[in-house]
């Protein structure tokens, strides 16, 4: 039975380990991929998958990335929901990879909401764990 | 769903939605008997008889977002597209279990897809919160993914660190080609 090389790994983990010394922060950002059937068939795989390259790329260690099930507004997916510390939720809708990259770099890092990709801003303040 | 891999992506989110903390997936390549089976187990909250009777009824849902549940009876109606079937054991509190059947020559067996993207974008944006086994047999060659050894090699990194996860997509990648 083939197993993954786990040996390997120590490699990694000490490679990390170095790299990730200040990576003791609070969360500043959360991102969340609705990952229900609507979402996943309408390509919200791939947007998943970019915005976890694009994290890793950047090293935003303060960011978390994570799913969720369907908003209800199926028509609109892949949809996204981004959270930063003490501000409104934003919905994002009818992602692709290049709108998510962008939404990254705007909203996450430099804090300017994509107003022409977001369909509605919460009116209540997020706190992040 | 375009392929297998997004299916069982869509069932394993379901399971996390039940609060798994254990996602076993296995695929199964029989070519002799020209079975493929998958087979996903969770140790979620598990659905009561009632529930289990309706799970494949595309307008019966536990949501309350919308009033329709199409994961389950979409994988039923791939596995019936490939002449096979779907059979659904759960217990409540305890888990569930799905097995798929579908005859693996079939000309509309949907392919495998993309696995290694399926397995990484769990372990990417769930995997502090869940172990997943992934288990891939080609007659009697398997390869096994196993979050559960990793994550005790790894120590105090979590397995969603960027390094980590760049290193299981290859290694995923490498072993499912080694197999087929």
């Amino acid at each position: 039975m083939k197993k993954l090389k786990i040996g390997d790994l120590e490699k990694i983990r000490d490679k990390a380990r170095r790299t990730s010394s200040l990576r003791q922060n609070k969360a500043r950002a959360r991102v969340t991929v609705h990952m229900g059937t609507c979402g996943i068939a309408a390509g919200a795989r791939k947007i998943l998958t970019a915005l976890l390259e694009e994290v890793g790329k950047k090293n935003l260690d303060d960011v978390i990335v994570t799913t969720s099930g369907c908003a209800g507004l199926c028509s609109r997916e892949p949809m996204a929901t981004v959270e930063i510390e003490d501000k409104p939720p934003v919905k994002y809708v009818d992602l692709t990879k290049e709108k998510i990259k962008k939404i990254l770099n705007e909203h996450i890092i430099k804090g300017n909401i994509v107003k022409e990709y977001a369909l509605a801003i919460g009116s209540e303040r997020t706190t992040l764990k | 769903m375009e392929d297998l891999s997004l299916h069982i992506l869509d069932i394993a989110e379901n399971s996390i939605n039940a609060g798994a903390t254990k996602i076993e997936i296995m695929l199964n390549e029989d070519i002799n008997q020209n079975i493929l089976t998958l087979k996903i187990k969770d140790n979620g909250k598990g659905m009561d008889k009632e529930t289990i009777e309706k799970v494949l009824d595309p307008f019966y849902t536990t949501k309350n977002v919308r009033r329709i549940g199409l994961g389950l009876p979409m994988l039923a109606q791939a596995a019936k597209e490939a002449e096979g079937n779907i059979d659904i054991k759960s217990k409540k509190g305890k888990g569930t279990t799905i097995i798929a059947k579908f005859v693996h020559n079939h000309i509309d067996r949907k392919p495998f897809g993309n696995m290694t993207e399926t397995i990484i974008n769990l372990i990417g944006s769930r995997g502090l919160d869940i172990d997943i086994i992934y288990q891939h047999c080609k007659n009697e060659n398997c390869f096994i993914f196993d979050s559960i050894e990793i994550k005790k090699e790894l120590q105090d990194i979590p397995i969603n660190n960027p390094g980590v996860l760049s290193f299981l997509k290859k290694e995923i990648e490498k072993g499912l080609k080694e197999i087929r």
